[in-house]
């Protein structure tokens, strides 16, 4: 799975900084059918989160609603310098990581 | 919500179509919808019978959407979003989709801002609803609208 | 099946009233000034979508691109070995493609020129179209020649493909019986449905579709409009794709690459 994260590298203490994170995947509903009339069954990302330094600082539960190739932008307040990580966690379990390392001056 | 003269040119030509009736969508690759009432009960089933105000949540749609399969959609809410004062949760629901959960978004002080975006899947023609819930346990709503056209070419 | 026939209805109103059904479609042309790309014709949203270089979903496939360029074959080399680190020596390559191999006389297109690097510099097999891997490296390629006007060689061997691709774009076809030229030249910026109906060119890909949800090359596009006419799609690689990607390219002679293009 391809994934693409965009944050800043460096950040002032207590400044909100904008993160934006994109993962490659169907997002299959469950509700469309193959060009022989099968039904395609559902396969979605269910939970994603954004941890800081091992804290989670924000989290959502996606339905099949969510478009294919999930998009997602949020925000956190720069703390300390430290590690972002970011999880997506399919219906089955499987899940797919990502890191970004935050330098607060 | 007012629309900029160019997005909604469905009616400006009368040469092609004979009608506009069965412009607006109806029939995207989804089965049996949702309805309002299924939304209230999605409501009802993550929140309960509590009061929901109207207010501090402003919800960003597009007013046209030219395909159904992704629109970008931001929430933002009104909070200062400190220590004791921020938004706890914030739940977009859908009164057309086959299913009126879409998304829900965890959030804490440490969010620094109460704003949020993604893109969704709109079955049609619809007023999405968003409610966030505080720290204190107050619920607030704000809706948008997005009118969802059909495409010209059906692919088989 | 009823918007099948609700389409069926609507396009022929649409596209057959500036020619009799039974007649070939007149060689009508666009005129130089009012060549225009797609990205014209769609709403502001999807504009946007494609204009932001993180959001746009094709980057996703620009990405694997980059990371298969800088992968290493069994024998040692990589595309980046020979095309340059950040790929300079491509830098403006697909906007002048499809074009002929020198080597087999055959025309190619960008799909195709991967896959012939592979077999004959990387000792690999060629990767299927549609893959996410040919798609990405596909994506790379072109994005590297982003901006660049189109403009393609229909010169010596390339005049016949040229010549073939554009029979195919003035032949009816399908149930609707309907030419790309009719749509594409005689009706472009009426509406069908919600839709205005582009030119047709095709600078946006590889690139997102909206209808697919995911990345496709041209081909997968073409195969669209035949199915859309409810022609049968030809398979991809066919030859006569390859020549109406030719003939589609010198067709839009000027106008900018934009891949990784979002189009509806």
């Amino acid at each position: 799975m391809t994934i693409r994260i965009a944050a800043p590298d460096t950040a002032k203490k207590g400044e909100v900084i904008e993160i934006k994170a994109l993962i490659q995947h169907p997002m299959e509903t469950g509700y469309r059918s193959d060009s022989k009339g099968k039904e395609i069954p559902r396969d979605i990302i269910t939970e994603f989160e954004c941890s800081y330094d091992g804290e989670t600082v924000f989290a959502a539960n996606f339905f099949p609603a969510i478009a294919a190739n999930p998009f997602l932008t949020f925000y956190t307040k720069a703390t300390t310098s430290g590690t972002l990580e970011f999880t997506w966690t399919d219906q089955d379990g499987e899940s797919w990581s990502e890191t970004h390392d935050l330098t607060v001056e | 919500m007012t629309r900029p003269p160019h997005a909604f040119p469905l009616t400006r030509r009368s040469i092609l179509l004979t009608g506009t009736a069965g412009l607006v969508s109806a029939a995207l690759p989804f089965g049996a919808s949702a309805t309002p009432e299924d939304a209230d009960a999605a409501i009802r089933a993550l929140f309960g019978d509590r009061l929901i105000n109207d207010g501090k949540v402003t919800v960003k749609l597009p007013p046209i959407a030219e395909n159904g399969n992704s629109v970008a959609i931001g929430v933002s809410v009104d909070s200062p979003m400190s220590e004791d004062d921020y938004v706890k949760q914030i739940a977009l629901f859908s009164p057309r989709n086959p299913i009126a959960d879409v998304a829900r978004f965890h959030l804490g002080p440490r969010a620094g801002k109460a704003e949020v975006s993604t893109r969704i899947r709109m079955a049609g023609t619809q007023t999405v609803r968003a409610i966030a819930e505080m720290n204190d346990g107050s619920l607030w709503k704000g809706t948008a609208s997005t009118v969802v056209t059909l495409a010209a070419c059906v692919i088989g | 099946m009823m918007r099948a026939c609700l389409l069926a209805f609507l396009t022929v109103t649409a596209c057959t009233e500036a020619s009799a059904p039974d007649t070939t479609p007149e060689r009508t042309r666009l005129a130089p000034g009012e060549i225009r790309s797609g990205y014209t014709f769609l709403q502001p949203q999807t504009q946007a979508l494609q204009d932001d270089d993180f959001a746009n979903p094709g980057f996703l496939w620009v990405d694997r691109g980059d990371a298969l360029f800088h992968e290493a074959a069994a024998n040692g080399k990589s595309c980046a070995s020979c095309h340059g680190e950040e790929g300079e020596e491509l830098a403006s390559a697909a906007a002048h493609y499809p074009a002929i191999d020198e080597d087999s006389g055959e025309l190619v297109n960008i799909e195709g020129r991967i896959n012939l690097c592979r077999a004959r510099h990387q000792e690999r097999e060629p990767l299927d179209y549609e893959s996410d891997d040919l798609l990405g490296l596909t994506a790379y390629v072109a994005y590297l020649a982003r901006g660049v006007p189109m403009s393609v060689d229909i010169s010596g061997a390339a005049q016949s493909w040229y010549e073939k691709g554009e029979d195919y774009f003035y032949t009816r076809r399908g149930q609707f019986n309907l030419a790309c030229s009719q749509c594409h030249n005689e009706s472009w910026g009426k509406k069908l449905r919600g839709d205005t109906i582009s030119q047709g060119h095709g600078n946006a890909f590889p690139g997102y579709r909206l209808e697919w949800q995911s990345f496709g090359s041209l081909q997968r596009r073409l195969r669209d409009c035949d199915s859309g006419v409810r022609a049968e799609p030809l398979d991809y690689g066919s030859d006569t794709y390859k020549a109406v990607e030719l003939y589609l390219a010198k067709r839009a002679e000027g106008l900018a690459m934009e891949s990784p293009g979002v189009r509806r």
